[in-house]
């Protein structure tokens, strides 16, 4: 099937150069990183986490969204995710191979974590967000192989697979469930210490996976024929539309409950994020960008003449997307660490060294994205033709 | 499938999923106490604060424990190690301070280590067991398992733990000492001298302390009820630890 993406367009193929040249750049900076250790990040004592724990975080809530195009069409058999299916399963491949990646480049010693396998250690958090997170990749690489294969056939999806995708669906909540628990389950850090993250982190993915989704749909609409469909992307604005109203509802909540108690070490890590604190507040002008692109994403997703033209939805899908990536993968995790237990206040912010590197996994991750659908692309127009 | 039946069989995933969820807390709350913990020996530490003020910036068990450990001084406080260290006791101990505390009580500077708590959120966090808890209650490092994660140190509520951000090696220096020096990418931390404990002698710090005439520190086994932590921790009223509340249960006292 691999030979679908061996032939393509000029445009096809400048992409692919262009998404390697920057994926090598990366790797050359990681080699730089594995030499000489993490000092080239701007991470500290202080802030042990930063930009690749943080991406992490993210890009298991993009895997996670997946879900959203799976239920309603295997399980309510919406027939209207027929050909969103497929793009919807291939994004969760991907991104899971870019959680495992950001989790990869974040250790101090790369070469030892085959330890977490000779030593399996069930009381920490981590040893199963890494049994999840690759059982998530085994379920998504099987699924997407099955029903792919019987959609070029022009058959249903075979019946052995149909277990598989219901229990991919419990499966794609668990790991962010347990992605939350990295977090929420630690006495030290009084920011995460909230029963909501995990709910905070489904609701964020349900808005940002979706709304991705929508933005690489319209695209491959625009530069192939295959086209997912009018209603298709519709139903995802709604999915957005919800999904980014109950994010933004969990997060006044956890507001409320940290501003009304006054209790000071839960207020201080809300005021350094907004705010600034002590004359620190590297964060804050990007909390209110994400508050900015919150509200114009809402307006749009909540507007029914706005959310149906497409052209105006997908100015939406992106601030669904840069809102919850400030969020998520900017101030949620650093913000953990500032002030310290001590009430020492140092700051984060990632080197170029350490961005090189995130870019780095996000184009590979774009890569394989585009080799995938590259190969859905042309299955679908054979079909059609 | 009818959406009843779809939750029925999501219900029974989660509960298959439930049981080594709760055979791993099980497993995890082992380390709370080692078993025959009252007879055996736990090892314990009591800082008596006023004490140590009576030598004003006195840093000899910071010294000592740098020195001996071979541990790097690094310039930049970001990619400092410490083991063993002075805070402002308003940061120390935020309880203790009211808005009439004297400014000199605020800013005293209070030793700071490992607690090596009874419940340590660092070896529960750890998805390699390099560090652990020993019978003893010393909570031990393995810098050679340790994969440089850093779940411990988001996980320590007492700032205990430090990560080599870069090669320590250029930053040592001095003469030569008889203790491994680490790579980069683990983490290290206070071992309450395990090395000098296995051969009958004290830490350093508590040597060190000794050696200036303050005995601020004091370190012994509470396990034997005629040693000299045992007989402060009956018989003071007003011994501290850090934030109790967590249930972590350290095993440095304070005495404010």
């Amino acid at each position: 099937m691999l030979d679908k993406a061996l032939k393509g367009s000029r445009g096809y193929w400048t992409l692919l150069v262009v998404l390697s040249g920057i994926f090598l750049v990366g790797l050359v900076t990681y080699l730089q990183q594995y030499s000489v250790g993490l000092g080239i990040t701007g991470l500290s004592r202080d802030v042990s986490w930063g930009l690749y724990i943080s991406q992490f975080t993210f890009m298991v809530g993009v895997a996670a969204s997946a879900v959203m195009v799976v239920l309603p069409y295997y399980v309510h058999h919406y027939k209207a995710f027929g050909k969103l299916a497929i793009l919807g399963e291939f994004v969760a491949i991907p991104a899971v191979i870019m959680c495992v990646l950001f989790v990869f480049v974040d250790m101090g010693q790369p070469r030892r974590v085959i330890n977490i396998l000779l030593h399996p250690t069930p009381h920490s958090v981590m040893f199963w967000d890494l049994i999840v997170l690759n059982g998530y990749l085994v379920l998504n690489v099987i699924i997407s192989r099955a029903t792919f294969r019987a959609e070029r056939r022009g058959l249903p999806p075979p019946g052995w697979v149909k277990p598989i995708i219901y229990l991919s669906v419990p499966w794609a909540v668990s790991i962010h469930t347990v992605t939350a628990f990295l977090y929420c389950g630690l006495a030290a850090r009084p920011f995460w210490l909230t029963a909501i993250l995990a709910p905070r982190f489904l609701a964020s993915a349900f808005a940002s996976g979706p709304s991705l989704l929508i933005i690489l749909a319209l695209l491959v609409r625009r530069f192939s024929k295959f086209d997912a469909g009018k209603e298709a992307i519709a139903k995802l604005a709604e999915i957005v539309a919800y999904g980014m109203a109950v994010n933004v509802f969990f997060v006044g909540l956890e507001l409320f409950t940290a501003l009304y108690s006054n209790i000071p070490e839960h207020v201080e890590h809300f005021q350094y994020l907004f705010l600034g604190l002590h004359g620190h507040g590297i964060l804050a002008p990007w909390m209110w960008t994400s508050i900015g692109l919150a509200v114009v994403a809402l307006v749009i997703l909540f507007i029914p003449s706005l959310r149906r033209n497409e052209s105006v939805l997908v100015v939406g899908a992106m601030a669904v997307v840069g809102s919850l990536w400030i969020d998520k993968g900017l101030g949620m995790v650093i913000t953990g660490f500032v002030p310290n237990s001590f009430g020492h206040i140092t700051e984060y912010w990632p080197t170029m060294k350490e961005t090189l590197i995130v870019l780095g996994i996000y184009a590979l991750g774009a890569l394989i994205i585009t080799v995938l659908y590259k190969i859905a692309i042309e299955v679908r127009e054979e079909l059609q033709s | 499938m009818r959406r009843r039946s779809f939750l029925k069989i999501a219900g029974l995933g989660v509960a298959a999923g439930a049981i080594p969820i709760a055979r791993a807390l099980g497993r995890a709350s082992s380390t709370q106490a080692a078993p025959g913990a009252a007879t055996g020996k736990r090892w314990a530490m009591v800082i008596d604060e006023q004490k140590c003020l009576t030598k004003q910036g006195c840093t000899a068990c910071v010294q000592a424990c740098n020195k001996f450990h071979n541990i790097p001084a690094i310039p930049d406080p970001r990619h400092e190690i410490k083991w063993i260290w002075k805070e402002r006791h308003e940061n120390v101990f935020k309880e203790a301070v009211t808005p009439y505390t004297p400014a000199e009580v605020k800013e005293r500077p209070t030793v700071v280590l490992c607690n090596h708590c009874d419940n340590p959120p660092c070896v529960r966090v750890c998805p390699t067991q390099a560090t652990f808890k020993r019978p003893d209650g010393i909570v031990m490092m393995d810098e050679h398992r340790c994969i440089g994660c850093r779940y411990c140190m988001t996980g320590c509520p007492y700032g205990a733990r430090s990560f080599n951000f870069v090669d320590p090696r250029p930053y040592i220096h001095g003469e030569p000492v008889d203790y491994p020096t680490r790579t980069t990418g683990v983490v290290e931390k206070c071992t309450f001298c395990a090395e000098r404990l296995g051969v009958g002698k004290r830490p350093l710090c508590v040597e060190a302390c000794e050696g200036t005439g303050c005995g601020a520190i004091v370190f012994g086994d509470l396990g034997d009820p005629n040693s000299a932590v045992s007989a402060i921790v009956r018989s003071h009223q007003e011994l501290v630890r850090r934030r109790p509340e967590i249930g972590t249960s350290p095993h440095v006292f304070y005495i404010l």
